[in-house]
Parts: C-alpha cells; sequence; structure tokens
C-alpha cells in the first residue's frame, strides 16, 4: 500500500480549537551523519509542495559525524522566510541536546521526542508526544546498519499526521529526494507509513499546529544559493574552475561539475568545453584563475574567509595588473577552528581592499538565491568589462541553506566579453597600449596570449601606458589615477540597488545580502508594533550607486542592518558620503553566527528610535516616547 | 658530435623566416655578468634555432632577478611577471586557457625553492607541459644576497656567515615529484644548456631545468659554492647531450654501448653520450643515486637527469576541447533554454 493512501483511509483528525495555521517553526535536533538530512529535506519538500511558503536552515557542526545539529523549518503564510527565534515544535532525536532545547522553549511548544529521552517530566507547559522510534524502525528494517539511516524518516510519518501534512505529497517530496532508487524509496517509505500510524493510533493530538495547502508557491523552486551560483556560472560559459575546499563554499563548486558534465560536454566529440582543478591552497586557486583570466577564459574561484585572507597578494596583482576572474566568497565566521559552519557578514571590508596599495574591488551582494544564479552571470560580465577581479559576496546562510525562489530565467543579455583588442580596434586607435585610456572610460584594451594581436608583459605596478616596465613617479600616478578612473565608471555598470520609498517614513533602513529577509518582515513588525513607518535601500554591489547619497539625504537617522561586529558597511560607506550624512548612519548589527532574524533588527532600532522595548526578542508593549533621539 | 645549427636558404633565419633578432627581448638591467644573462641568450638561442613562434609563446615568471629576465627575450611574445613563487599557478591557469600555448616559465632557487616550494612540488605532480628554468644562485639576487635554500651546507655568504641547512636539490625533487624531463646545467656552458633547452622545448610535459647561474655581485667570492670558478669547477657533467630536431634529416651515427638516442614527443631525437659508465637517463631510481653521490662529493651532476618522453601531461587528462577554451564562442559554453528548463523543473 502507498503511504498516500493511509491519509485517504483514515478518518479525518478531530478539529483543532483555535489553531496556528502554517505560520510556526519546527526544529530537529539530531546527531550529524544520520541521515538525518534527508528525512529534513522531505519534510520541507512536501509543506512547499502544499502550497506554503517555507524556508530550511541547517545549524550544524564542524565534523562530520556524531555532534549535534539542528534543522528549522519555518512555515510561514505571509511568506516570511528569515530565521525566526522562537521554536515552535521541536523533534528531539538527540539525547545530549534534548535537555537543554526543552529547556529553551517558549511555554505552549510541542516536543516530539525519542521515547527513551523521558523529556515529559522536563516542564509542564508545554505538550509532549513520545514516539518509540528503536521499536518502531526494528518492525520496518531488518537490517541493523540501515536502520540508522531510515530511523528518521519515521518523525516525517509522526508530523504528517499530527500537522496534517498532505501525505501524497510528502510521498512525492521523498521520490524526489531519494531520485531513482526504489528500493531505497520503499525502505523510507515504509518508514513514513509507520510514524503516520503509530501518530494515528497512539497520540491524541493536543496542540495548535496545522498545515492547510495553499496557493503561494505555485511555479517556485526549493534550492541552495551555492547551487545557484554554480547555475549562473555555467550559463555564464565559465570554462576554467580552480578552487580548494572549504565549507561552505565547497557545494558551489562541487555542484558546478556536476552540471558541467552534463551540460558542457561538447555534444559530438563528448569532450570537455571546460577544466576543472583542484589547486593546492586558495593562493593557486587565484593564480590559476588570473592566469588563465589573462589568456582569455572565463575563470572563477570560489572560497570562504580564510581563503580570501590568502587571496591577498594576488587579488592586488589581478587589480593592478587588470586581469578578469570571478571569485565567490561564500562568508563565514572567523579563522581557523571554532565556527565554519556559522554564517556571518564578515568579508566586506577587507574584500574591498584585500591586498596592498591602493586597491578597490567590484562587489556583487546577491540576497537570494535568484541573485546567486543573476550575480553570478553578470561578475563574469563585469570582470571581463573592467578587467578586473570580481567578488560575489554570498554568505553560508544563502550558499548551504535550501529557498524558495522564482524559476530562473534564461539569461537574455549576450556575454559581454569586453575590450579585447581586435585588427578593427587597432586600425582605429594606431598603437596598441595596454594601458592607455583610449575612450576616456579608465578601462583600456587588452590582447591575449595566441589571438595574433601585438603581445605585452603583464605585470604589477610598475608599467607605463604602453606596458613598459616602470618605475617613474608620474608613470605610476597616472595609472592608480586612470585605475580610480576605471572604477568610477565601474560605479554605474553595477547592479542597481533596491529601493522602496515610503512618503511616510521617518527612517531609513539600509541593508545587503542575506539580511534583507529579516528587513522586510521587520519592517511589518515596526509598522504594526510601533505604527513606524520606513523606506528601504538594499545594496546590492560596491562600488555604490549615488542613488545611496539621496537616499541618505531623505532621512535623518538611517539604519545600516548587517551581519558582523565592526559595522563594516557602514564603515565604507562613510569613506563614500559626506560627513554630515554618514553621521546620519547607525547601526543594526548581529554577529552570533545565526543568520540575523527580524525581531533583533526590530527590538534595536525600536531602541535606537527611544521605544521602551521591555523584553528583547518578546512581544511586548512599546511605549513611544516624544519623538525622536538625541544627539545628532 | 655537435648541435646542429638549422639550414635555411635565406641566410640568418630560422626555419619560420625570422632572424635572431626577433627572437630579442628588451635590455637587460641585470648585473653584467651575471648568471642569467647568458640564460637569456641560450633562450634566444634555443627558440631561434627550434623555429619557435614568439606568438605561441607565454613567457612567465615570479620575482626575482632571475624572474626579470623574461623582459630580455623573445619581446614579441607575451609574458606575465607574476608574484613571488607563485609563477606554477598562473602558468597553469593560461595553458587551461589555451592548451596551444607553448609556456617558457623562468624562476628564481629563492622563488622555486623557498616562498614557491608549494607551487612548484605541485607543478612537478602534474606534469604541466611548461619549461620551468630555475637560475640558481644559491642566494637572493634581488635583496640583495641572503642565503637561499639551494645554498650548500657550509657556504658563506660575503660577510662571512656560514649556512648551516642542508639545501633542497630541485633537480632530486622533481624527479622525485614526476617531471618527466629534469636537467642541471650551468651558465657558463653554452653547448650543454643549448641543447637542453632544445630538448626541453620539444618536450611534453613539464621540463624543470636548474641552471647554475652566479650572482657575480653577491655571491661570487672564495667561500660561496655558487661562484664561477667553484661551479666550473665541480661541474660534472654525465653525459655529453647533444640534440636533433624533428625538422633536420640529419642521420647520426652513434654507439649504442655509449650513446642513448631518446626519442622526444615532437619527433626530435636527443642523444646522450655517457661519460659516465652507465648512466641511464630513462632510470628514475638511478637519476636519485646519481644525484645524491655527486652532491656527496661537492659536485654538481650535470646534463639530462632523468626523462621520460611519453607519459600523458596534466592537459591530456583534462579530456578538453581541441580548441582553446579560451575561444570558444558563446554558442559552444552557454548551454540551450532547454537545459535550464530542464534544470528548473528538478527542483520544483
Ligand atoms: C611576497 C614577497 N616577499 C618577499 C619579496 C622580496 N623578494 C623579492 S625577490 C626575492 C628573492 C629572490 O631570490 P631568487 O628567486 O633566488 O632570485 P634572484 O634574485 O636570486 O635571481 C625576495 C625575497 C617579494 N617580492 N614578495
Ligand atoms: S644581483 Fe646577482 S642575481 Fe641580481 S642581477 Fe646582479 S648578479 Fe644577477
Ligand atoms: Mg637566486
Amino acid at each position: 500500500m502507498a503511504v498516500s493512501d493511509i491519509a485517504l483511509q483514515d478518518a479525518p483528525l478531530a478539529d483543532v480549537t483555535d489553531p496556528v495555521v502554517n505560520d510556526f517553526s519546527i526544529r530537529v535536533a539530531t546527531v550529524n551523519g544520520s541521515g538525518s538530512q534527508t528525512a529534513n529535506l522531505v519534510l520541507l519538500r512536501s509543506i512547499f509542495r502544499m502550497g506554503i511558503p517555507v524556508s530550511g536552515k541547517n545549524l550544524f557542526p564542524s565534523n562530520i559525524a556524531g555532534l549535534p545539529t539542528w534543522f528549522t523549518i519555518r512555515a510561514s503564510k505571509d511568506g516570511y522566510i528569515a530565521r525566526k527565534p522562537g521554536i515552535d515544535l521541536l523533534v528531539s532525536m538527540n539525547a545530549e541536546t534534548a535537555r537543554e532545547d526543552v529547556l529553551s522553549l517558549d511555554s505552549d511548544a510541542v516536543v516530539v521526542y525519542d521515547a527513551p529521552l523521558n523529556l515529559d517530566g522536563l516542564r509542564d507547559d508545554l505538550v509532549f508526544y513520545p514516539v518509540p522510534f528503536d521499536k518502531l524502525v526494528a518492525e520496518i528494517c531488518r537490517d541493523a546498519k540501515l536502520r540508522r539511516l531510515v530511523r528518521n524518516m519515521i518523525y516525517d510519518g509522526v508530523l504528517a499526521n499530527l500537522l496534517q501534512i498532505d501525505m501524497q505529497q510528502m510521498d512525492a517530496a521523498l521520490e524526489k529526494q531519494l531520485g531513482r532508487k526504489p528500493k531505497a524509496v520503499a525502505l523510507n517509505r515504509g518508514a513514513l507509513e509507520i510514524g503516520y500510524r503509530y501518530a494515528a493510533e497512539h497520540l491524541e493530538k493536543r496542540d495548535r499546529l496545522v498545515l492547510a495547502p495553499m496557493k503561494k508557491t505555485k511555479g517556485l523552486i526549493l534550492v541552495e544559493g551555492n547551487a545557484a551560483a554554480a547555475l549562473g556560472a555555467m550559463m555564464a560559459g565559465v570554462t576554467v574552475v580552480t578552487w580548494y575546499p572549504i565549507t561552505p563554499s565547497s557545494s558551489l563548486c562541487e555542484t558546478l561539475i556536476d552540471y558541467l558534465q552534463k551540460y558542457r560536454l561538447d555534444p559530438e566529440t563528448g569532450k570537455a568545453t571546460f577544466a576543472v582543478v583542484q589547486a593546492e591552497d586558495e593562493i593557486a586557486a587565484l593564480g590559476m584563475a588570473l592566469g588563465a583570466g589573462w589568456a582569455g577564459a572565463r575563470s572563477m574561484t570560489s572560497t570562504s574567509g580564510p581563503g580570501v585572507s590568502l587571496m591577498g597578494e594576488f587579488s592586488g596583482l589581478g587589480y593592478y595588473a587588470e586581469v578578469p576572474a570571478v571569485i565567490f566568497d561564500v562568508q563565514r565566521v572567523g579563522p581557523s577552528t571554532g565556527l565554519p559552519t556559522r554564517t556571518a557578514q564578515g568579508d566586506v571590508l577587507t574584500t574591498a581592499f584585500l591586498s596592498h596599495g591602493d586597491t578597490r574591488h567590484l562587489m556583487l551582494f546577491p540576497a537570494s538565491v535568484e541573485e546567486c544564479y543573476t550575480m553570478a552571470i553578470e561578475a563574469f560580465d563585469l570582470a571581463e568589462r573592467f578587467q578586473t577581479p570580481v567578488f560575489v559576496m554570498s554568505d553560508l546562510d544563502l550558499g548551504m541553506n535550501t529557498w524558495m525562489s522564482k524559476a530562473f530565467n534564461y539569461p537574455k543579455k549576450p556575454l559581454d566579453r569586453g575590450k579585447v583588442l581586435d585588427q578593427e580596434t587597432l586600425d582605429r586607435i594606431g598603437r596598441f597600449g595596454r594601458y592607455r585610456d583610449v575612450d576616456g572610460d579608465g578601462i583600456p584594451y587588452r590582447s591575449i596570449p595566441g589571438a595574433d594581436m601585438p603581445a605585452f608583459f603583464c605585470r604589477g605596478s610598475g608599467h607605463n601606458e604602453w606596458a613598459q616596465y616602470s618605475e617613474r613617479p608620474d608613470d605610476y600616478q597616472a595609472n592608480v589615477d586612470r585605475l580610480a578612473r576605471k572604477f568610477e565608471t565601474a560605479r554605474n555598470w553595477m547592479p542597481e540597488p533596491v529601493v522602496e520609498i515610503n512618503r511616510k517614513a521617518s527612517i531609513g533602513i539600509i541593508a545587503y545580502g542575506t539580511t534583507h529577509w529579516a528587513i522586510v518582515e521587520s519592517r511589518d513588525q515596526l509598522l504594526a508594533e510601533a505604527d513606524l513607518q520606513t523606506s528601504y535601500y538594499r545594496v546590492c554591489a560596491y562600488p555604490f550607486r549615488d542613488a545611496l547619497v539621496s537616499f541618505i539625504e531623505r532621512y535623518d537617522r538611517v539604519y545600516v542592518v548587517e551581519q558582523n561586529r565592526d559595522a563594516q558597511m557602514l564603515s565604507l560607506m562613510k569613506l563614500d558620503v559626506r560627513p554630515e550624512l554618514a553621521n546620519r548612519l547607525r547601526s543594526v548589527l548581529h554577529y552570533s553566527g545565526d543568520p540575523i532574524d527580524a525581531r533583533t533588527v526590530t527590538d534595536s532600532i525600536l531602541i535606537q528610535e527611544g521605544y521602551r522595548v521591555e523584553k528583547a526578542g518578546a512581544q511586548t508593549t512599546r511605549l513611544p516616547h516624544s519623538a525622536g533621539v538625541g544627539g545628532e | 658530435m655537435a648541435t646542429v645549427t638549422p639550414s635555411n636558404p635565406r641566410r640568418n633565419v630560422n626555419r619560420i623566416g625570422l632572424d635572431t633578432k626577433q627572437y630579442r627581448g628588451t635590455k637587460t638591467t641585470l648585473c653584467a655578468g651575471c648568471g642569467h644573462n647568458a640564460i637569456s641568450e641560450r633562450i634566444i638561442g634555443a627558440c631561434y634555432e627550434m623555429g619557435i613562434d614568439p606568438g605561441r609563446v607565454i613567457k612567465l615568471s615570479g620575482i626575482g632577478c632571475s624572474s626579470k629576465s623574461p623582459a630580455y627575450f623573445l619581446g614579441s611574445a607575451h609574458g606575465f611577471n607574476a608574484v613571488h613563487g607563485r609563477m606554477p599557478s598562473v602558468g597553469t591557469g593560461a595553458l587551461l586557457a589555451n592548451s596551444k600555448l607553448i609556456a617558457i616559465g623562468v624562476s628564481g632557487d629563492g622563488d622555486t625553492g623557498a616562498i614557491g616550494i608549494g607551487q612548484f612540488v605541485h607543478l612537478m605532480r602534474r606534469n604541466l607541459p611548461i619549461v620551468y628554468i630555475i637560475e640558481d644562485n644559491g642566494c637572493y639576487g634581488l635583496t640583495k644576497g641572503q642565503f637561499s635554500p639551494t645554498a650548500d651546507l657550509g657556504s658563506t655568504l660575503k660577510t662571512g656567515v656560514v649556512n648551516d641547512l642542508p639545501p633542497i636539490d630541485t633537480c632530486a625533487l622533481a624527479v622525485e615529484l614526476g617531471a618527466t624531463f629534469v636537467a642541471r646545467s650551468f651558465s657558463g656552458d653554452k653547448k650543454q644548456l643549448m641543447a637542453i633547452l632544445k630538448a626541453a622545448l620539444s618536450h611534453r610535459g613539464t621540463a624543470m631545468v636548474d641552471v647554475l647561474s652566479p650572482c657575480v655581485t653577491f655571491n661570487d667570492h672564495e667561500g660561496s659554492t655558487k661562484s664561477y670558478s667553484h661551479v666550473k669547477e665541480h661541474d660534472d657533467p654525465l653525459e655529453e647531450v647533444s640534440f636533433v630536431p624533428f625538422f633536420e634529416d640529419i642521420a647520426v651515427d652513434y654507439e649504442p654501448g655509449t650513446t642513448q638516442a631518446v626519442p622526444m614527443h615532437d619527433g626530435s631525437t636527443l642523444y646522450l653520450t655517457k661519460l659516465d659508465e652507465q648512466y641511464d637517463a630513462l632510470d628514475k631510481i638511478q637519476a636519485l643515486r646519481v644525484l645524491n653521490e655527486t652532491r656527496r662529493r661537492g659536485e654538481f651532476a650535470t646534463g639530462v637527469i632523468y626523462v621520460e618522453p611519453d607519459r600523458d601531461d596534466f592537459l591530456a587528462m583534462l579530456n578538453l576541447v581541441d580548441e582553446p577554451l579560451a575561444q570558444l564562442p558563446q554558442s559552444r559554453v552557454r548551454p540551450q533554454r532547454a537545459a535550464l528548463n530542464e534544470i528548473m523543473e528538478s527542483l520544483r
């Protein structure tokens, strides 16, 4: 019997009084390496398939097996997909964290737990549902080794029953997740089924959480940011990929390799239209990408903060020698051991000026998986147009978590290969000077090895406009001034910010990257809870567009919200705007390693706006005191 | 038997119609008498005689006096002066982009043996098709004469400071790591160096050539084991090296017992006339033994130390399309709409 039949046969659940429909968070606490990822993604996808907006965030340790992992799924009828601090339903499978997980829940939360953990004595203000997972799994799976892997699927079945998840959708999600592996599908189906049955027969519904079908995910896809970026890179026609493994960026190149092998083999010869090399370190990875860019390839590497640090010197060389390359920086928390699997927006300042001398780099800030895709494509065009390294600043939250998105569009623009010297240009400009500003935009023409145009000697800072070695002060200065002009030209080529001006707004909010999702929700909270109207400017790239200045000019107070300790984006803005405008910028910062949530933003803005927030993180009445904040 | 100069009906032009001037670069800015200048001359000579098209050559280097020298040869070729010690990665990337290019890399003993040892090691492992020349003077010329990792035990600086660390033997390392053409020569031995360079240029795979190249300004004094006179006295050639390029129709008489004829990838032949009784340049173990023994005697084994003419190089392993990746049009690198649709469907 297929699982989907069960739901049809069983009597509908007793009506839940005062239900909470499609608006809660589920947290699954497991041990990593226990196969829980499949169960979690099936759960996520079945909610998605029911048409309910959903997001999934994996909080995992830097470890292969045996340490605690938490997967959080948020269903939100209003479409909010940022992290939500409170958990409404906990699935507790890990003895090690069970106690603390339960103690940290808000009142009325629901706990589905592995029966031997005996959690129900811990608190009397929660709803507990014990499930004997070991006993159930033994009934459906003889092989002890496999039991460990399907055991988790049982909680999906339990939740399907408790939350009224459409079993047809769960079955479809299972097939999607496991692909064409009939044995695995059958075994996992058995687990779903027994979980569902157990709940139907033994658990009496005592909580208010319910999922009901909606129509809000039609046509949408579910994808991780790294996969989206990989797809963008492939559609951008990347030909040389060089990388060194590091969490959270590895899956970007790994997914890209899969895509390339499927879609980029020459149909006639079966040979590769791409080269992928796993380099010996990030220094070599960028060195290779630059060598390839210099020789005319569309090249890229992907990394995270520690790799970016190592790429310093080569980034500077790329800037001064004017060599294209695309670098994906999937940002994570700080150096060395500790929190490599937690998210941050901590590389903004270092990357902007990476390397020594007067260096400035182009950066893109995708906020969504869709932008991971579109900005990846754009990054390759910009790198070749401006003949310089371009950094795509993603983060762990975006890169490794699963997000809903509109389906991606086929690129409209042809590849922009930038100013590559050809015979026609050579005839027009007369003599080729690699670093001559022929067109007045700071962007010179470049010739490419092996392409039968005049050659040049590529080197760092010491060259004149003919690419001859020079240590003359005037040559150096003229060159860096031209590089600055080129950077100014880039300003108007970078992706535009997304600006929402609200005529009634008294304050402005600026954010970028994944912080965006907390802002969407926080603006609604500010309005609902304090009647505070806001305007919003989402930065999509560095250098900033001029619109940034006019946005700040509109408001006395502008809150720059970001996920680092030192207000890095705000600092960068201060360099670009007049001092009196810089004084209007305030910070809202979040840097715990968890993705930022709306509550943090709302409370921080309210406090800075002079409201009294009685207990941060809880919904309390706020008493506006007289307008404004002193001490500008 | 001597190396053979190609003949051409027009005097002073090579087989592709270029004269030596077209293989020169800008005027050297290195010290007069620097070994590196002599090596540049040999590179010019070898490329000229091999009839190499400078338009297909890329010159690569790191940082150092040695690394400056690519500006002084093949002026019409593209060049890339990378960062200190990291030329191998730039060369690798360039060859990935365009596998038709001929890569000539010039490094120093500091550039390779110290800061660049990591990239050197992986370059050798990959057997990337590149001629990789180390201009080895046992010191850092450009930063004014400090010891480099190839300085011999007991060698002294001008100031009298004695080196008490063992040297890195770049040739032994290259053989060990998988380079398929490993040679050592001396900037003062025109004939041997020229033959080795020509053979290196016709090899497909990594050709690692360590050239002892005295720094006349900082490391040419009594007490230095890399001074011109010390190297000249302790040069211990393994064989007489001669080379017949594929385009020369020359029959060479040789005695199989004393001369080894090594067929090169491009159809040329490398002749190694043994001076050392039994030396076999195809034997890896023997190569390592000889390098160790000569070093223990305080001598430098020169000549072609190891060659493996027919192993697949790195690019061959990547199964690339025939055209340079850099020159593929959009139609071949951007998948069709149907591909994107298929992927989108799989994500629903
Ligand atoms: C990252 C970095 N560190 C240090 C230097 C300074 N530096 C320039 S050349 C050189 C040593 C060069 O020695 P070698 O490669 O043996 O070349 P030589 O000058 O002897 O030919 C050093 C240390 C540098 N350019 N970059
Ligand atoms: S300092 Fe030494 S290595 Fe540098 S150019 Fe002069 S002689 Fe050559
Ligand atoms: Mg040196």
